[in-house]
């Protein structure tokens, strides 16, 4: 299982987060999230609202977003369920931060198909530029992560950081992106390799050809 | 034989156009949808059976059979209720080495969409819920904007399709849970919670999500469906040996000249794939050390073995290893294959749900032996502890993953043993040089 802690709730987190509410525009959301359940079944979206509070939690604080024990306390309060059923749900999947993080969450992919094409050497970029496995930079910019599969395995290595990716990674790819990332630019997303589209055969196009410059509707060949 | 473009099912697999509805029926997507849909349940069920479809999310499973176990009258409650019955598309594609589904959502979701219709209507179903992972979040926004663009061309919801049937489909999100893969995580995980698999019996499709009968279907599987109706199950079945048929997407990853996803046809074997689509191995046919053929569930072929396979169920069983999600990991004579495993054996560690105790404290354990065994800092006669263990893991679990975490140590101990060995008898020399 992944290892992982809770921030403790504290006098300090109730009286920055107790008052915590949707705005008025994740009312909104949160009421349309709710509908794609049937009814009685609330308690489905509970995914959903903690991804939107940390979400709303992220704007606050101009980070990537977390989710102090008040703010879930809301979410089962909106949802009718008991608190120990949503910190278990926030704690069980990963994608939910349970501990304050950085301005951006810079997540390196390990697993081995990463790692056969070169993980490592995009880890050690990230800490070349100060980043720490498990750390926020002190001024609060980045917070690195190394994380299991990503599904981008044919575009290999990659980093997710938000809510992008940035695939076929070189170490001085990775120092690029996140020095424009410092400096308030958005780096192209995707594959960072000259000339490659998505997940093709890298400047070497072995099928579906016409498909390069029209919208070919193979159907007459059928 | 190749494949050939026209009898590609995802022609827009790479993206290079469009993936919005108007782009997909140029393409071929939701074209007269209706008159599939007037065939009836019971012909589209068959249809899918005699095209031999084998479920493309790893197991394999029989497609149309799978969707023949669904009730055909509404199973009723205690008061006397119909109960409704469900489809969920299993999008958490999260098996390291697999990413398929990624490329069918964000470049063809109306494939998807078109064949949750289909499928859910063949088996009966009220709605189908996507469930997709959470870190594929520019794909899901491709996705939630899709089915709006279905909803709002009346193609999903009242009427659908104008063929008198009432579906909805729904988008799910994870949250970075490589178990809500498993189908009854997966159900958990809709109901809001955490997601640990259940026991079964009873099964999905008897009940399932909300306790109403369920059936869980790879995005694959389902995308294939509607082109699979409009061309007919004889031309599916043209492809790929008996009992193996139909195109398939490959995705090849690792210690290629050019990794890629590819549609191919089943049974292709091993080398064609790799020297028509990757550019070969890198460094040469005679580089290669092994492949994981199927995702990292499945235990790794030494190079001389898989060369000559074809990459399909039977094919890759008979090499004691399997076809999977099709997921083909490379790796050449530069790896670390004690490392590439033990990696794989710290997913698995980080990943297991915490249910079942085998598999909890088994990961863990099985893990930091392979790390042991990676530096040689290991007793020889921990090989065979070691893979008693994982026998002892496999098999005792509620789902799979307790199996998924064993294969590939097994295999790595079957086919890479004296390189184990070699590492511990290396780094005991190397003690004794420093004792004396």
């Amino acid at each position: 299982m992944a290892d992982r802690y809770i921030e403790p709730d504290s006098p300090e987190l109730r009286a920055r987060w107790g008052n915590f509410a949707w705005t008025a525009e994740n009312a909104e959301k949160a009421k349309q999230i709710v509908a794609r359940y049937p009814e009685g079944r609330q308690r489905s979206a509970v995914m959903p609202l903690l991804d939107l509070a940390q979400r709303q939690v992220g704007a606050e604080l101009n980070t990537q977003g977390w989710l102090p024990i008040p703010v879930m306390e809301y979410v089962a309060n909106y949802l009718d369920m008991p608190i120990i059923r949503v910190v278990e749900v926030a704690t069980f999947y990963t994608m939910y931060n349970i501990a304050p993080i950085g301005r951006f969450h810079v997540q390196v992919c390990g697993t081995t198909p990463c790692m056969l094409r070169g993980s490592d050497d995009i880890m050690a970029a990230c800490k070349a530029k100060g980043l720490k496995k498990g750390h926020t930079t002190p001024d609060g910019m980045f917070t690195l992560t190394e994380v299991e599969c990503m599904g981008n395995c044919a575009s290999a290595p990659m980093v997710q950081i938000n809510d992008d990716n940035y695939e076929d990674l070189t170490p001085a790819d990775m120092e690029r992106i996140l020095d424009e990332l410092a400096a308030g630019r958005q780096p192209k997303t995707g594959t960072q390799l000259p000339g490659r589209h998505t997940v093709e055969p890298a400047g070497a196009l072995s099928t579906l050809t016409a498909m390069v410059n029209e919208n070919h509707d193979y159907r007459g060949e059928w | 034989m190749a494949l050939a473009d026209k009898d590609r099912i995802f022609t827009n697999l790479y993206g290079f156009q469009p993936w919005n509805l108007a782009a997909a029926r140029q393409r071929g997507d939701w074209d007269n949808t209706k008159a599939l849909m007037e065939r009836g349940q019971d012909a589209i069920i068959e249809e899918i059976k005699a095209s031999g479809l084998r479920g493309r999310g790893g197991a394999g499973f029989p497609t149309g059979m799978k969707w023949s176990f669904m009730p055909k009258e509404s199973p009723k409650d205690k008061n006397g209720d119909g109960r409704p019955s469900f489809l969920v598309i299993n999008a958490d594609e999260s098996e390291p080495g697999s990413c398929k589904d990624r490329e069918i959502i964000r470049h063809d979701p109306h494939k998807l969409i078109e064949g949750a219709l289909i499928a859910g209507y063949a088996m009966r179903a009220r709605a189908a819920y996507i469930y997709i992972r959470g870190e594929y979040i520019r794909e899901a926004e491709t996705l939630f904007a899709a089915v709006q663009e279905a909803y709002d061309a009346g193609l999903i919801g009242k009427n659908a399709s104008g063929s008198g049937y009432d579906f909805d489909v729904f988008v799910h999100r994870g949250a970075g849970a490589y178990i809500c893969g498993e189908e009854t995580a997966m159900i958990e995980s809709l109901e809001g919670k955490k997601g640990q698999p259940r026991l079964k019996p009873p099964f999905p499709a008897g009940a399932g999500l909300y306790g109403c009968p369920t059936t869980v279907n790879n995005v694959e599987s389902i995308a294939v469906a509607p082109t699979i109706l409009r061309r007919g199950a004889s031309w599916f079945s043209s492809f790929g040996r008996e009992n193996n048929k139909g195109t398939k997407l490959f995705q090849i990853s690792g210690h290629v000249n050019r990794p890629c996803v590819v549609e191919e046809e089943m049974s292709i074997p091993f080398s064609e794939l790799i020297e028509k689509h990757c550019g070969g191995i890198r460094g040469g046919k005679d580089n290669l050390l092994a492949v994981i053929p199927g995702g990292s569930s499945v235990p790794l072929v030494p190079a001389a073995e898989i060369w000559d396979a074809p990459m399909d169920f039977d094919g890759l069983r008979a090499l004691g290893s399997g076809l999977g999600t099709a997921a083909v990991i490379v790796m050449d004579k530069s790896t670390d294959i004690v490392r590439a495993i033990s990696r794989l054996s710290y997913f698995y560690k980080h990943e297991s749900c915490g249910q079942c105790t085998p598999c909890r404290e088994g990961t863990g354990w099985m893990w930091r032996v392979m790390e042991r065994l990676r530096t040689g800092d290991a007793e020889v006669e921990e090989i065979d502890m070691l893979f008693n263990v994982t026998k002892q893991v496999e098999g005792h679990t509620i789902c799979a993953l307790g199996d998924a975490a064993a294969w590939p140590i097994q295999g790595l101990i079957r086919h890479f043993r004296p390189e184990i060995e070699r590492r511990i008898a290396e780094r005991a020399g190397d003690v004794r040089e420093a004792a004396e």
